[in-house]
């Protein structure tokens, strides 16, 4: 592929990555697809631009409605060909979601996930029949008293708690 | 990244080999790769169907809401292999494979074609299934063909869920009133014999096993059905198994049920179920919804 260098100058991996940050999540439209970790690359060739990115959930319906916006967004930079490639490897954990999002999320009721560590810590215990911690702390008024109420929520990457000190159900994104 | 959770199957570990080139398989080994990760994948997308019959109908809000998810996901997971199937050797795209095959030429095991009956039914069908599921997804994560692998690390993420949620209801339903243990015993005696044939081998695995892209079912077979026969007596039920006196390996007293789906053998459920499935898919092949 040769580099075309009439291509306007704004079509850089920088001005890229800038311009998605206005593909937001369809069920979380407070972050990102460049907050949530979702980007795994950004390559640019002239004026031809390919991005990879990688599912939070498998089956997560949002992926096609964020690569057809990733694909429309970029076109709008001036790119000629738009590539948007589905990678799993290395699979997408939550700890790549960014701290500024997640704080966002917080702000909108939806917990930030813990580290993925802990969830995996969490997991081996209950393999043994010990019972799971699922708890987090809440994020409207900070208690640690929560309990989870279900491992699915609204979304196929959150699940549900609820708050005994403010009494409030609350949401998480859920650890990967 | 994390350790694996399931630690002991020390005959299946990655080597220090480079992975193999699926491209250029011999035609044997690409057919029985191809029958081995439809299997799964087909055992995925109609647990997956049958699990979404529950939307709307759950007997609590959360469980309509947990089996909806579930079965989401596991369509997810379908769509996973599928591609795989069709990005690597050769088969139709991942709709294709999904609405376009009658009966005779799934692979699924019988266990996930079976109606959704009640609801201990589907717990009980969920648990054992999703068991096996994450030891195999688990196993496969040192296969020898890479894209394989990264799926299969990538699923058993997601699968962690359906284990959390399994033992969650079974583990307090096994324990709380007379009806819902008998409901769910009566579910296990039904469901146990199918779920023996999660296990059965494609034709010609060891083919796929010598050159180390998949464990062998007969020794995750044993392994899961170790863990699942503790799982299901610490949960107060009662599972047609014993542990062998010397070894304290646990023993299956029934057969496995429904040998041959692997091979295509399946059920009547199947048709119908393909019926419902495939039906608007069919009626206007390549339409954009």
């Amino acid at each position: 592929m040769s580099a075309d260098v009439s291509a306007a100058p704004t079509l850089d991996r920088q001005a890229v990555f800038e311009a998605l940050e206005d593909v937001k999540d369809p069920e979380i439209p407070v972050v990102s697809v460049v907050d949530l970790g979702i980007v795994q690359s950004v390559e640019v060739v002239g004026s031809h631009v390919r991005v990879t990115i990688t599912p939070t959930f498998s089956g997560c319906p949002a992926l096609d409605v964020m690569r057809a916006e990733i694909r429309e967004r970029i076109t709008l930079l001036g790119a000629d060909e738009v590539e948007v490639v589905v990678a799993l490897d290395p699979p997408w954990s939550s700890d790549r979601i960014k701290p500024e999002a997640r704080a966002r999320m917080a702000a909108i009721g939806i917990a930030p996930p813990p580290p993925a560590a802990r969830f995996q810590a969490d997991f081996d215990l209950e393999l043994l029949g010990t019972s799971i911690s699922m708890k987090n702390p809440c994020p409207f008024c900070g208690s640690e008293s929560t309990r989870l109420e279900s491992a699915f929520g609204p979304t196929i990457c959150r699940s549900l708690h609820y708050c005994e000190a403010c009494q409030q159900p609350f949401e998480r994104f859920k650890p990967l | 990244m994390s350790e694996s959770s399931f630690e002991d199957h020390a005959e299946f570990q990655r080597s220090a080999e480079p992975y193999v080139d699926v491209r250029a398989l011999g035609s044997g080994t690409r057919e029985a790769l191809t029958r081995y990760v439809q299997a799964i994948a087909d055992d995925a997308m109609l647990i997956g169907h049958r699990d979404s019959e529950w939307t709307g109908l759950g007997p609590i809000l959360e469980e309509d809401i947990a089996f909806s998810s579930m079965a989401q996901d596991e369509i997810g997971h379908a769509l996973v292999l599928y591609r795989l199937l069709h990005d690597h050797l050769g088969a139709p795209d991942p709709d294709g494979q999904a609405f376009m095959r009658d009966a005779p030429h799934w692979r699924n095991a019988v266990l996930c074609e079976l109606p959704r009956d009640d609801y201990a039914f589907s717990l009980m069908r969920r648990a054992l299934y999703d068991l096996a599921v994450a030891m195999r997804y688990d196993a496969l994560r040192a296969s020898a063909w890479q894209e394989l692998a990264a799926a299969a690390a990538k699923l058993l993420q997601e699968k962690k869920y359906h284990i959390i949620h399994d033992r969650t209801f079974v583990s307090r339903l096994g324990r709380a009133t007379e009806e819902s243990r008998e409901r769910l015993q009566h579910a296990l005696d039904r469901a146990f014999p199918y779920s023996l044939a999660l296990w059965e081998p494609v034709e010609n695995e060891p083919v796929l096993v010598s050159a180390k892209i998949v464990p062998r079912s007969a020794d995750l077979a044993r392994q899961w059905l170790d863990r699942i026969c503790v799982f299901l007596v610490a949960s107060g039920l009662k599972p047609p198994a014993h542990p062998d006196d010397a070894t304290g390996a646990w023993v299956s007293e029934v057969a496995m049920s429904a040998v041959g789906a692997r091979a295509g053998k399946h059920s009547e459920q199947l048709v119908e179920l393909l019926a419902a499935m495939q039906g608007v898919y069919r009626s206007e092949v390549g339409a954009i919804w």
